[in-house]
């Protein structure tokens, strides 16, 4: 491991107080989005406005952090305004970094704010150093956010392959399919992460008690049902329980979340540069939790990267805050496949 | 208005894919798109022999191209890549950034901006063009409304792609979820996709069709057909994109066809279509409503 290259930790901010937990228990950055469309996780309830992003950035510029805004949906023809002023008062507060999927978008901020610093967001669906390149050199920008997609070998020769920073997911709720290529919201509710901003949205959403036991609903579509006993999950929909060829199971992905804590030394190894925690629409209280967590193990990796072990103790606090209380290496070890 | 074939989405024998395309070539089909678009594992066909498919189809006067994979995970993929980019003879769809970097490597001012692009605002469509796209396959999600605002400020930018029939391909992944039936993995998938059609049905635990698995790919159960929405494509569109499902795609070109020639109204062909079709019909995406509903046509 090369010493000079800190790993940042970068964690999610979805409220003001979230964004003081996770810089007060060791992040290195933030990120946030505004309460509008034009970021990914536009939840009720969620995100900033201008007065609390100030306030924000103030707070952790004061503490040696890092604030990244994430405008990473897709603007329309009909509300591209939105976005490019999003840009423009992100600029004006001094942000670190914008994240962004969209390359008209990126083309704009980076004539009209050079000095900007841009990431590419995971949901721009870069999974080759030929795609991320295609960014760095049109657009100059500096970091990348890999889909989770990729083993940790494919991840090793995007590195290997590109001068931008490479950001990885480290730990958080599993999205199973490429990021900004999952239109399975869309079909369903007509809201889609791509252009709402939102997948499975809560105004969709609908539980029931039936005879046969508790019933899930997404815009009328069964995608769950639960015994008496059992907790019943959101109906997100991809986690959902299915019948293929009379079969009934998770078809697509389990409700648990990815966790590569104990990859962290194989990732200081081939050059990641950030590690991302997912869960902007999660407590302050899990931001808290995971953030200590994380900052320990990225602590000792960076001391000892040969003796690092993953310590049963932190595993059992991230299982706590994990969906189903479990955890997977996800695509990055390759039988998940 | 022109016909086009969009790649193969499933995995068939060799000669069942042989036995199509030589159906394709004496069809009205004006464009086909060819090569292998969703797992680097399906190897029934290699390029050369895509390639040796491509020049029969020319030489029966369709618009031959070769449709780049929309998920690059390994060098590999990014080898046959780049041997689809720098070849000469056959107009490429790019699918993803990394082939848009590539074809413009190449010199390359013909290409197809492809569904998975996420081109869904002007500014973003015109760096395409400036990249050297020619025409744009629209992302399936966005709605006709959405389509004309885009046209309206690009006018005559280049030509559009609509999907016009075919289930509806949502999502990539890394998991193969047609091993994951099987309780296989990816690596050693035994190929369990081959000759499965039309993929593998995907039903909500009341028994209505819902979803498609086919490999790491994540399709509709319903068919998406914008028979009936014809007069509106017109006046949106230069391309009608149908996507090869099991059974009855010559025919479903063939309906298409007669409405386009007016030689039957576009209501009466998407009725002639439903009882080719392996599920029922959905066109909400076009109308701006989630993509699973089925909105009567003014």
């Amino acid at each position: 491991m090369n010493s000079s290259q800190q790993i940042e930790l970068v964690c999610p901010a979805g409220s003001l107080p979230a964004l003081k937990t996770a810089i007060d228990h060791g992040a290195n950055c933030v990120y946030l989005g505004f309460k509008d469309a034009t970021n990914a996780r536009n939840f009720t309830g969620l995100n900033f406005d201008p007065r609390q992003m100030r306030d924000g950035i103030a707070y952790a510029h004061q503490r040696g952090g890092k604030v990244l805004l994430a405008l990473n949906t897709y603007p329309q023809a009909g509300n591209w305004s939105s976005w490019t002023a999003a840009v423009d008062r992100a600029a004006e507060m001094g942000i670190d970094a914008v994240i962004l999927a969209d390359p008209g978008l990126m083309a704009y901020a980076a004539k009209t704010h050079p000095q900007l610093r841009l990431h590419l967001s995971v949901q721009g669906s870069a999974t080759s150093y030929e795609a991320i390149n295609f960014y760095h050199e049109r657009f100059g920008i500096q970091r990348a956010v890999l889909p989770r997609v990729l083993s940790l070998p494919q991840v090793e020769q995007v590195i290997a392959n590109t001068a931008v920073e490479i950001e990885v997911f480290g730990f958080g709720g599993l999205c199973v399919m490429v990021e900004g290529r999952c239109a399975l919201s869309a079909y369903a509710t007509g809201e889609s992460p791509n252009c709402n901003g939102a997948c499975s949205p809560g105004k969709h959403v609908r539980w029931e008690q039936t005879p046969k036991g508790m019933e899930t609903r997404l815009n009328g579509i069964l995608i769950d049902r639960f015994a008496d006993g059992e907790r019943a999950g959101y109906p997100t929909l991809c986690k959902g329980r299915f019948e293929v060829n009379d079969e009934t199971y998770y078809a697509i992905e389990e409700p648990t979340s990815l966790n590569t804590l104990e990859l962290l030394p194989e990732l200081a190894r081939i050059g990641v540069r950030a590690i991302k925690i997912e869960g902007r629409q999660r407590s302050p209280a899990y931001v808290a939790q995971v953030t200590k967590v994380w900052r320990a193990a990225l602590d000792q990796v960076m001391r000892a990267p040969d003796d690092f072990k993953a310590l049963p103790a932190w595993m059992a606090d991230l299982n706590k805050v994990s969906e189903g209380q479990s955890h997977t290496l996800g695509a990055y070890y390759r039988p998940w496949k | 208005m022109k016909l086009s074939l969009g790649p193969l989405l499933y995995y068939w024998p060799r000669q069942s894919v042989l036995d199509f395309y030589a159906g394709i070539a004496d069809s009205t089909a004006d464009i086909v798109h060819l090569g292998e678009t969703v797992c680097s594992r399906r190897h029934e066909l290699r390029l050369d022999d895509w390639l040796e498919v491509a020049a029969m189809l020319a030489d029966a006067g369709k618009e031959a191209v070769l449709s780049t994979q929309s998920l690059i995970e390994s060098e590999s993929d990014l080898k046959t890549l780049r041997r689809l980019c720098t070849q000469t003879r056959f107009r490429v769809e790019a699918n993803d950034m990394g082939a848009v970097r590539l074809l413009a490597e190449a010199g390359r001012r013909d290409w197809i901006a492809g569904p998975t692009l996420n081109i869904f605002n002007p500014h973003t469509l015109d760096l395409m063009v400036q990249s050297g796209a020619t025409r744009w396959v629209v992302p399936p999600e966005m709605s006709g409304t959405q389509l004309d605002e885009i046209r309206n400020a690009l006018p005559g930018a280049l030509e559009a792609e609509v999907f016009a029939y075919g289930r509806l391909p949502l999502a990539h992944s890394a998991r193969c979820f047609t091993a994951r039936h099987y309780n296989l993995q990816k690596d050693t998938c035994e190929f369990r996709c081959l000759g499965i059609s039309d993929g593998l049905s995907l039903s909500t635990r009341e028994g209505e069709p819902f979803l498609t698995l086919n490999g790491v790919q994540t399709q509709s159960a319903r068919v998406h057909n914008l028979l009936a929405d014809l007069p509106a494509l017109a006046n949106s569109a230069e391309v009608l994109r149908i996507s090869p499902q099991g059974s009855h795609t010559r025919e479903i070109v063939e309906l298409f066809r007669t409405a386009l020639d007016a030689r039957q109204t576009p209501k009466a062909a998407f009725d002639a279509s439903l009882p080719l079709m392996p599920d029922a019909p959905c066109n909400g995406f076009w109308h701006g409503k989630p993509g699973v509903d089925q909105l009567v046509s003014a």
